[in-house]
């Protein structure tokens, strides 16, 4: 479904992204975890085209990204920032409403009303409240549906539940968990949370410094890790000893 | 050429719509005559006006310009037909030539050289001097033995001197002074005519310079210093007028000519004394003279309402000059809000288009803000060869100091709104245009109307200053006031102006909740 194919990006002079290779299969997960700096953003970004690589190609569901217009792309991709990015200055239904809005649907009420419900929000309590009347975890409730509302086959996240409480972001991983299976949706995830990794994802990329260190599904890499420094990283996050 | 015309005539049309004013000034053409900012100045221009109406021909009247450098140049460039002018100042301050103590000569000289320069022309003298008075209090004068400037460059050094800012800096004033005296007062401060006499009555300082006509001079009971060493040019008054205004009307520059020779020294001292020690309107001072001198043979009805007489209170005078205070008030708005309108124009769009060449928006912010730097009436005197008098230089001046705060907050107002939001909308798929309307303006819709807010607060008191430009508004009453030292003529500009300036930051802030950041 998504497949970056030697992928590079400099930043000046910092290589944020140094020939990378992965493959997302449809209704796949798949975290990229790392450092800061290690250009798990960036290339979470070349997917929906907020970033353009210098070299290598993307390819979405086959096609190559570059070749398609980038405000088209991003309206069939679902996105969910870390801070959540509501726009404060609207209300929660017309933030869900979003993407349906820009690609001309006409029942977007019903399709925002269907996505609250989905990351267990109720409508009609929440729909006429203002951003800033909600809690973190509601917000990022509300994020998540307006990045599903438009049924989109594709989500991407940076950090999405980073910034949240640990009761709250246990709550959320869950229900994300959930929808994507039940939905069906191909995800990429960014998190520098191991553990999280663990629990939403199929495979997991790991960057350092804008290389690929291992590819692999959880079980292989707590298994097998392939250097030392993911050895380091999973001792560090506790997963083994 | 034509496009300016054009410009003037779009502008004009603009304001066309709120007032009759302009719309009465662009008519016919009417004879504009003028003053500069002082008493003195004001009597003249209004005799010189009464008496062409007197002849019927047609008056605009442009009182109190600025100072001699706005009131020549728009002369010289036809902007306005006649204000009266002293032969010392034009020899001085206007030519730039060395001082000359002979009258006749010094008038033969102006007259050659303004023809020849600036085709220019003065008339006939009006028949009396008026010169710079250094003036002390008499107890002072006493104290020190002081009855010549020779006397008081002897004791100089002691002593505080309140002198008007033109004196300070002319080739007449101050440094010709002290090069021939060798006079070197202990301090200097610059004083407005307004204040100057008060200030000396109070014994903040000691020296100041007035003129030899002034009615003040009697008034407070000071001693003029005798100008022993002939220092000071003649200055005699006459007539200006532009090189148009003769070739166009003969007839009414023969007019004007009746008055040459008619006033003594004397005369204008006892009129000076009935404007600015008895508070009568300057008006019916001029139309008593011209009367007294045979020239008017009734007295002529003024155009303007007659001041209440002295000794009423700041209130009634406010309440009987009602209409007229409205119509400056109106004046005043429109000023403001024509400029702030073509402020608004122009900022917010280039404030929209460098928040996307950010690397172009440092400088070019920097730029127009240091058109805020520019002297008010350095600005206004550079654009009357451009665009002449009145209200159109006002609004350009206007609009050029209303940019900068507009552009300033629309730049970072949208550049700086809320990232993250952004971010976001940029990521589900928004076009630029559809972030910069649904996002980043209403985001940053508080900073801006922060910014035309306090363009049009500073606005509503740079305006007071186009009176100096012939705009009217309520800096008239203000410049008038100032020249006449009539404290209510004052506070009749001042007052509605700085009411004027809470309303609209009020009103503004009011409509600030209507383009609040919701849907």
């Amino acid at each position: 479904m998504l497949q970056a194919e030697r992928v590079s990006k400099h930043y000046g002079h910092v290589l944020a992204l140094d020939t990378v290779s992965i493959d997302v299969g449809r209704a796949e997960c798949v975290a990229l975890i790392g450092e800061s700096g290690s250009g798990k953003t960036t290339l979470l970004r070349c997917f929906n085209r907020l970033v353009d690589p210098d070299h290598g190609r993307v390819l979405v569901d086959g096609v190559d990204a570059a070749k398609v217009d980038p405000i088209a792309l991003r309206r069939r991709i679902g996105y969910v920032p870390q801070d959540g990015g509501l726009l404060p200055h609207w209300r929660v239904h017309r933030n869900v409403e979003l993407v349906p809005w820009l690609r001309g649907v006409h029942n977007r009420g019903e399709l925002a009303v269907r996505a609250l419900a989905l990351v267990g929000l109720d409508p009609a309590a929440l729909a006429d409240r203002w951003p800033r009347e909600l809690s973190g975890g509601q917000r990022q409730r509300v994020a998540v549906a307006r990045a599903l509302a438009a049924s989109p086959d594709i989500i991407l996240l940076d950090e999405p539940f980073g910034a949240l409480d640990a009761i709250t972001r246990g709550d959320l991983q869950v229900v994300f968990d959930g929808i994507r299976r039940e939905l069906r949706v191909t995800a990429v995830l960014v998190t520098h949370d191991l553990n999280e990794a663990f629990l939403l994802a199929d495979r997991i990329v790991v960057l350092r410094q804008g290389r690929v260190e291992q590819t692999a599904s959880p079980r292989e890499l707590r298994e097998a890790p392939a250097t030392e420094y993911v050895r380091q990283l999973l001792r560090r996050a506790r997963v083994v000893a | 050429m034509s496009r300016l015309a054009g410009l003037r005539g779009g502008l004009v049309l603009l304001l066309g719509v709120s007032t009759l004013a302009v719309a009465q000034s662009s008519a016919e053409r009417a004879i504009v005559v003028a003053s500069k900012p002082f008493g003195e100045s004001f009597l003249l221009a209004e005799m010189f006006a009464q008496l062409l109406e007197a002849r019927h021909f047609t008056v605009d009247r442009r009182l109190g310009l600025g100072a001699t450098e706005i009131a020549f140049k728009a002369l010289r460039t036809d902007a306005i037909d006649v204000y009266p002018e002293y032969t010392g100042t034009g020899l001085l301050a206007i030519l730039g030539e060395r001082p000359s103590s002979d009258p006749r000569q010094v008038f033969r000289q102006v007259t050659r050289e303004f023809r020849e320069r600036y085709g220019v022309r003065w008339l006939p003298p009006l028949g009396f001097q008026n010169t710079y008075a250094i003036a002390v209090r008499r107890e002072t004068a006493r104290q020190l033995n002081l009855a010549t400037l020779s006397d008081l460059a002897r004791v100089s050094r002691s002593l505080r001197a309140g002198l008007t800012p033109d004196f300070i800096g002319r080739a007449d004033g101050l440094p010709g002074l002290e090069k021939a005296y060798g006079i070197r007062f202990g301090s200097v401060r610059a004083l407005l005519a307004a204040v100057k006499y008060q200030a000396l009555a109070a014994g903040e300082v000691e020296v100041i310079d007035g003129y030899s006509t002034d009615g003040f001079i009697a008034r407070y009971d000071l001693v003029v210093l005798e100008d022993d060493q002939h220092f000071f040019p003649p200055y005699e008054a006459a007539a200006l007028v532009s090189p148009a205004f003769q070739r166009n009307s003969p007839a009414a520059v023969a007019a004007l000519t009746e008055l040459s020779g008619l006033l003594t020294e004397a005369d204008m001292r006892r009129l000076n004394r009935r404007i600015e020690v008895d508070g009568i309107p300057v008006p019916r001072v001029a139309a008593a003279a011209l009367l007294s001198l045979g020239l008017t043979r009734f007295q002529h009805a003024g155009s303007r309402p007659a001041r209440e007489a002295s000794g009423t209170g700041v209130f009634p005078y406010l309440w009987n000059q009602r209409s007229t205070i409205l119509s400056l008030t109106l004046r005043h708005l429109l000023l403001v809000g024509v400029s702030l309108a073509g402020a608004i124009a122009v900022a917010l769009p280039l404030g929209l288009a460098l928040e996307r060449s950010r690397r172009a928006a440092e400088s070019v912010i920097r730029g127009v803000g240091l058109l805020q730097t520019l002297p008010s009436i350095a600005l206004l005197a550079f654009m009357i060869p451009l665009l002449g008098i009145g209200v159109i230089p006002a609004l350009v001046a206007l609009f050029l100091y209303s940019l900068y705060p507009i552009l300033r907050n629309t730049y970072t107002g949208v550049r700086d709104a809320a990232p993250e939001a952004v971010g976001a909308a940029w990521a589900l798929g928004m076009t630029p245009g559809q972030v910069l309307r649904y996002v980043r303006l209403p985001l940053a819709a508080p900073v801006i109307m922060a910014g035309i807010r306090t363009a049009a607060v500073i606005n509503v008191g740079t305006a007071t200053l186009a009176a100096f430009i012939g705009a009217g508004g309520l800096g008239d009453p203000i410049a008038a006031g100032l020249a006449l030292s009539d404290t209510r003529m004052i506070l009749s500009g001042a007052l509605p102006a700085a009411l004027l300036a809470l309303l609209v930051d009020g009103v503004l802030g009011a409509s600030e909740r209507f383009v609040a950041p919701d849907r």
